[in-house]
């Protein structure tokens, strides 16, 4: 699987000297950021953590790094690990007393759900700074582009791409570690893990802190890519929702599922955004829901998970 | 005490009993059939749009479009434990939860489709009964009354009838009452039907409150599962008084600061109730 990976990389990495349209570039960019998102979020998910709740990762990295970069004048080149960092530490907040207590399964995913929406609503609440639910847009500095991090589609291209390779290298490492193998015993049974010497809250707390900074980058650089924030689409549920069914319409079981299911959504999405445009609003997002009811359905593993199974 | 904190008091108490509907809802089903529908708030939204449809477009009285929302979204409830559900009921509990997730795009698709992204109203307003110094509102009054009601159908169903009681055996030996002679596959259809009605009965006191818009499954969809959660999955008791105690922390949080902000102030509470009792606050 990692020379399908590396091999993808290389090709990627040359594509925007191609010339390639706008539209096409744009695309790209995006799949690869939500697919970052969705790899992190498998990283955890497949050992049986399931969170409703990395929107608040994403929400609290993306705003952080907007807002030193608007108020403060900090660039995103030290906002976005800034931000990163706050995620990842909101992260350790949230799961250390869950997984010290044992909030695990369904509670574990409702408590991910409530952080989630603590965030959403916090930046909708804070308007004077964040600009509520109408959104920000980053200060433009037209003058200082690469020091605000401001690129154009060729070079965010290369920075997605970079970004999506640290969360595949993380992947690839983790799955050749102890912890992949400690993990999938914590997913059996935690119990029967911690008595054969496995340290349970070490090990999870490892993969989900690890997780959230994957996805919180992933999110904060697609808002850094837009020039535009906004609480419905970086925090609560519908990010956590959409960056979940990328991961499980993929595979969360390979390496490249997640990517898969990133490029597969995106491409649902486009192409049912294109098809009805705003003859029949709400047309998408049915049509959208039906897919994905099928798809959970009749491939539970994902699409990377049903051509593995066939080989 | 200061009037405005009472009212505000008064107030959680009467929003708990609107709560408390879909928590008794997703705790039935939860119980007896172990999923969770996370499109629960997404089934209320039809409900809304059935009642104002039957009432401002068909001309329905409101009693009768209220009768006719009841069946109608557990009839729903229904659907999705054949169609969605039932398919999946040996699979882990995440593509459970998940696919009834993709049904909330679902059905905010259906009713965009429908009825558009505007605000629909339904028009029926109560005049306020003003009791000592504090005002409570008469729409909320009688919903609450309504959904005390619902609860206590209900509680009765499920007590003093036999299928009642074969759903609360399902609830509490999934293994052994196949046994006994129970046919799980008709409980949960029984259990599901009952859900969606619940959810329809919640649609008709929210309605009156609430203008309806595809969305406002979002508004009400995640306190509902944090409620429940607090409660203890599948806890009905437990739901129905978290639910008050839910709907008396977001209404003086709205006092204290203001209505954001106690939403915050609600979903930190629940966390930090999670942390204390990770099984509920009323777990056995």
């Amino acid at each position: 699987m990692i020379r399908v990976a590396v091999v993808v990389f290389a090709i990627l990495a040359v594509l925007p000297l191609l010339g390639l349209p706008d539209y096409f570039m744009h695309l790209g960019i995006a799949t690869m950021l939500i697919a970052l998102s969705c790899t992190g979020w498998a990283l955890m998910g497949r050992f049986g953590l399931v969170s409703f709740g990395h929107g608040a990762f994403i929400g609290i990295a993306a705003y952080t790094m907007a807002l030193l970069w608007n108020d403060v004048g900090l660039s995103p080149w030290i906002g976005l690990p800034a931000g990163v960092s706050l995620a990842v530490a909101a992260a350790a907040l949230l799961a250390y007393p869950c997984f010290r207590l044992r909030v695990v399964g369904h509670y574990f995913a409702l408590v991910t759900l409530a952080a989630g929406e603590i965030v959403r609503i916090l930046i909708v609440a804070l308007r004077d700074y964040t600009g509520g639910s109408l959104g920000m847009t980053p200060r433009l500095a037209p003058d200082h582009a690469v020091a605000a991090m401001q690129f154009g589609k060729q070079g965010f291209w290369w920075i997605a791409l970079i970004a999506w390779g640290i969360g595949i290298f993380a992947w690839w490492r983790i799955d050749r570690s102890m912890s992949a193998r400690a993990l999938s015993a914590i997913g059996e049974d935690e119990d029967a893990a911690a008595a054969i010497g496995i340290r349970v809250t070490r090990e999870k707390m490892a993969i989900t802190l690890l997780s959230a900074g994957l996805a919180a980058l992933g999110g904060a650089l697609g808002a850094q890519y837009r020039l535009y924030l906004n609480p419905e689409t970086l925090a609560g549920i519908g990010v956590s929702l959409q960056i979940v069914f990328g991961a499980l319409a993929g595979g969360m079981y390979s390496m490249l599922g997640p990517t898969v299911g990133a490029a597969f959504t995106t491409a649902l999405e486009e192409v049912l955004r294109v098809a009805f445009g705003t003859a029949f609003i709400g047309a998408a997002p049915l049509i959208y829901g039906i897919l994905l009811v099928l798809f959970i359905q009749f491939l539970p593993r994902g699409i990377v998970g049903w051509f593995d199974r066939r080989r | 005490m200061d009037p405005f904190l009472l009212e505000a008091i008064v107030n959680g108490i009467l929003l708990g009993g609107v709560f408390a509907l879909p928590v008794l809802g997703l705790n039935l089903v939860f119980g007896v059939v172990d999923v969770v529908w996370l499109c629960y708030a997404e089934l209320v939204m039809v409900g809304m749009y059935c009642v104002w449809f039957l009432y401002t477009q068909a001309g329905f009285p409101l009693a009768l479009a209220f009768l006719v929302c009841l069946p109608v979204v557990g009839l729903l409830g229904l659907l999705l434990h054949q169609v969605v559900v039932r398919p999946l009921l040996n699979s882990p509990p995440i593509t459970q939860v998940l696919a009834t997730g993709g049904v909330i795009f679902v059905l905010q698709g259906s009713a965009m489709l429908a009825f558009g992204t505007d605000f629909r109203s339904l028009g029926v307003e109560m005049p306020p009964i003003e009791v000592e110094d504090i005002f409570i509102s008469g729409t909320k009054l009688v919903a609450f009354v309504a959904a005390l009601l619902g609860a206590g159908a209900l509680w009765t169903f499920l007590k003093f009838t036999y299928v009642g009681t074969a759903i609360r055996a399902i609830a509490r030996d999934r293994e052994v009452m196949p046994l006994m002679g129970v046919d799980p596959k008709r409980i949960y259809m029984v259990a599901s039907a009952i859900g969606g009605g619940l959810a329809g009965l919640a649609a008709c006191l929210l309605v009156v409150q609430l203008d309806v818009h595809p969305y406002i499954g979002l508004s009400f969809g995640p306190i509902t599962f944090m409620i429940c959660v607090m409660g203890g999955l599948g806890n009905m008791l437990g739901g129905f008084l978290a639910a008050f105690l839910m709907g008396v922390i977001v209404s003086t949080g709205g006092f204290w600061w203001n209505t954001e902000m106690s939403y915050v102030v609600a979903f930190a509470c629940f966390i930090v109730v999670m942390f204390a009792r990770p099984r509920g606050l009323f777990a056995r």
